[in-house]
């Protein structure tokens, strides 16, 4: 900084007279605040009528943090992070089979994204969950045998819909994300003796995961709120739990509205994690990184701190 | 610090193609390509764009597949094995393993954007190699040091201008210690100011006895640096020889056409 007050001085003095400083007048945002103004009484005036309407609030409070909610919070947690790892995996495998040149193997990857898109979450949960239908007993052969009844729990079958419906999802996404990645990257790893999985796996993919997180987070958030589904096939999820409550209570809005407050909240966490990973992947990426919003609150602490040391100030 | 051994006489050529033959569908790039490279030789390939220069370059390593004729490298049939008078195709991994002993750099350098300098380096050694990751980085060390850039092995490629870009494919490619090392018009790319400090490497690289094909515009390099010369055009070699006479002297019209307007 110093030095560049000094350069500039000596560049002005070579003759030249000093540059005229400017002082404007900065343009005057007259709408913005006529327009906040006007938000934030409608968003008061909606906020005034649910609170005045029927609707019991000291309920909301006492269910929001009660046992039976907090369990639904926790399996839909569960179950989604769950569906969202298959999903990850199968989305890969099925992206890499797409692109394939082996005929037979990107025909099978069509075949699974087209019908797993292109029918129901509902329907594909409802099916899992009736399996025993078409398969009476579950068999490794030699290993394991049991009723398929047994064996297809309602957790185990929100996660197999959740999830292989999501493959069908994600592979597209990383079908894209593939697709980004400059061709050259991949005729480089090969030159240097990479076999094609590896290429994958060291060069293109952790390229192609700048394209893929974003919509990843998305697809996240929604199948978060797609797992209220499986209340359908009785999966205690947190849905499930809500409708538990006021099938006997009769307070359906009020736990409408605990339920929502808590996918609010997990939403919220995930997506602030979706911040750090997208981070991560754009390493090396021409624009410079700054610090995060923790450092940020960090090194704003740290130098409140420093200033109030005798000598700490810079 | 010369670890490249000048081969010598009496070996068997390093690239030997007879009668390359290459299509795209029903375009002829190649329309029978011969040539030798001997070891320790830097073979420089000149010709217009579209002359089929980096078509025959990635044939080399089976980046493209030949459709007729015969590609030797050291003595051994590229892509294909050869037993009982029948050619069999080569798996995957096979001819991932053929390659690892020819470094490639790209005009467009194709450096991995998502690692340092070192981490571009030491890549191939450990994945491929299966080389101690120490080890690997102490080389990647001293070759990112041979290159001029020891103190940029921390850095993505994206903060690293063209010239420095450009030297850490060289070093990436050398960490493999190849026989034989191709470069696809290294510096094409490069602001001219640029030029010099990638062809300084390459021919140091040249002077340790490293067997190099250099399909370049500089000819200023390929008559300093390069022990043979070919000028390619339409998919032909139409001249061959040492680079100073073909470069001062050139026997074919379309040689003298084309030299004329580069040089
Ligand atoms: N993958 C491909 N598919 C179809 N055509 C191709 C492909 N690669 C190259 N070609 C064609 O082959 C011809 C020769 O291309 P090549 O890149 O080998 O030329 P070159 O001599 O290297 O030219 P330049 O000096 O511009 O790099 C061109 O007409 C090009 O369009
Ligand atoms: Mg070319």
């Amino acid at each position: 900084m110093a030095d560049g007050d000094r350069l500039n001085e000596a560049a002005g003095s070579v003759g030249r007279p000093a540059p005229l400083p400017i002082r404007a007048v900065p343009v005057r945002h007259w709408g913005r605040w006529v327009a906040a103004v006007l938000v934030l009484l409608a968003l008061g005036g909606i906020a005034w009528a649910f609170a005045v309407g029927q609707i019991d609030w000291p309920t909301v409070g006492r269910y929001l943090f009660a046992s039976v909610m907090l369990q639904g919070v926790g399996n839909t947690v569960l179950v989604s992070v769950g569906s969202m790892l298959l999903g990850l995996i199968l989305g890969v495998a099925f992206a890499v089979m797409r692109l394939s040149r082996n005929p037979v193997t990107s025909g099978v990857a069509w075949l699974y994204i087209w019908f797993f898109r292109g029918t129901p979450v509902l329907v594909q949960l409802l099916i899992w969950y009736n399996l025993a239908l078409v398969f009476r007993t579950f068999t490794i052969p030699g290993v394991y045998s049991a009723p398929m009844s047994q064996v297809m729990t309602p957790f185990l079958a929100t996660l197999l819909g959740l999830g292989i419906n999501e493959g069908a999802y994600m592979a597209e996404i990383v079908r894209a994300g593939i697709s980004s990645v400059d061709h050259g990257q991949t005729e480089a790893s090969q030159a240097l003796g990479m076999t094609g999985g590896k290429t994958m796996r060291r060069i293109v993919l952790p390229q192609a995961m700048r394209v893929i997180v974003p919509p990843t987070g998305n697809e996240f958030i929604n199948l978060l709120k797609t797992s209220s589904l499986a209340s359908v096939i009785t999966y205690g999820e947190l849905m499930r739990s809500a409708q538990n409550v006021y099938t006997r209570t009769l307070q359906t809005v009020e736990l409408l509205f605990v339920a929502s407050i808590w996918y609010l909240a997990i939403t919220t966490v995930f997506s602030s994690g979706q911040y750090y990973v997208e981070r991560h992947f754009s390493q090396g990426s021409a624009v410079e990184q700054g610090p995060t919003p923790l450092q940020r609150i960090a090194s704003l602490v740290l130098s409140v701190r420093h200033a109030r040391l005798p000598g700490g100030a810079r | 610090m010369s670890f490249l051994q000048r081969p010598g006489a009496g070996q068997l050529p390093m690239v030997q193609a007879e009668a390359v033959h290459k299509s795209f569908g029903a375009v002829e790039v190649l329309k029978g390509i011969d040539l030798t490279v001997q070891p320790g030789e830097v073979f420089c390939v000149i010709g217009p764009s579209g002359s089929g220069k980096s078509t025959f370059l990635r044939c080399i390593n089976h980046l493209e597949k030949i459709d007729a004729g015969r590609l030797r490298v050291d003595g051994e049939l590229v892509g294909y094995r050869e037993s009982g008078g029948l050619l069999y195709e080569l798996k995957d991994r096979e001819v991932a393993e053929r390659r690892r002993d020819i470094g490639m750099v790209f005009q467009r350098f194709n450096l991995f954007p998502h690692m340092t300098a070192l981490a571009n380096v030491t890549e191939a050694p450990v994945q491929v190699r299966r080389e101690p990751r120490a080890r690997a980085r102490q080389r990647a060390e001293a070759l990112l040091e041979r290159v001029g850039l020891a103190d940029k092995r921390d850095v993505f490629p994206a903060q690293l201008s063209g010239g420095q870009q450009q030297r850490v494919a060289i070093a990436r490619a050398l960490a493999m210690e190849p026989k034989l090392m191709l470069f696809d018009e290294p510096t094409s790319a490069l602001d001219p100011e640029l030029v010099g400090e990638v062809l300084d490497v390459m021919r140091g690289l040249a002077d340790e006895g490293m067997t190099m094909i250099v399909v370049t515009h500089e000819m200023g390099f390929a008559r300093e640096v390069g022990d043979a010369l070919v000028f390619m055009d339409g998919g032909v070699v139409v001249e061959a020889g040492h680079p100073r006479e073909v470069l001062a002297d050139p026997r074919h019209e379309r040689t003298r056409a084309f030299l004329s307007k580069v040089l």
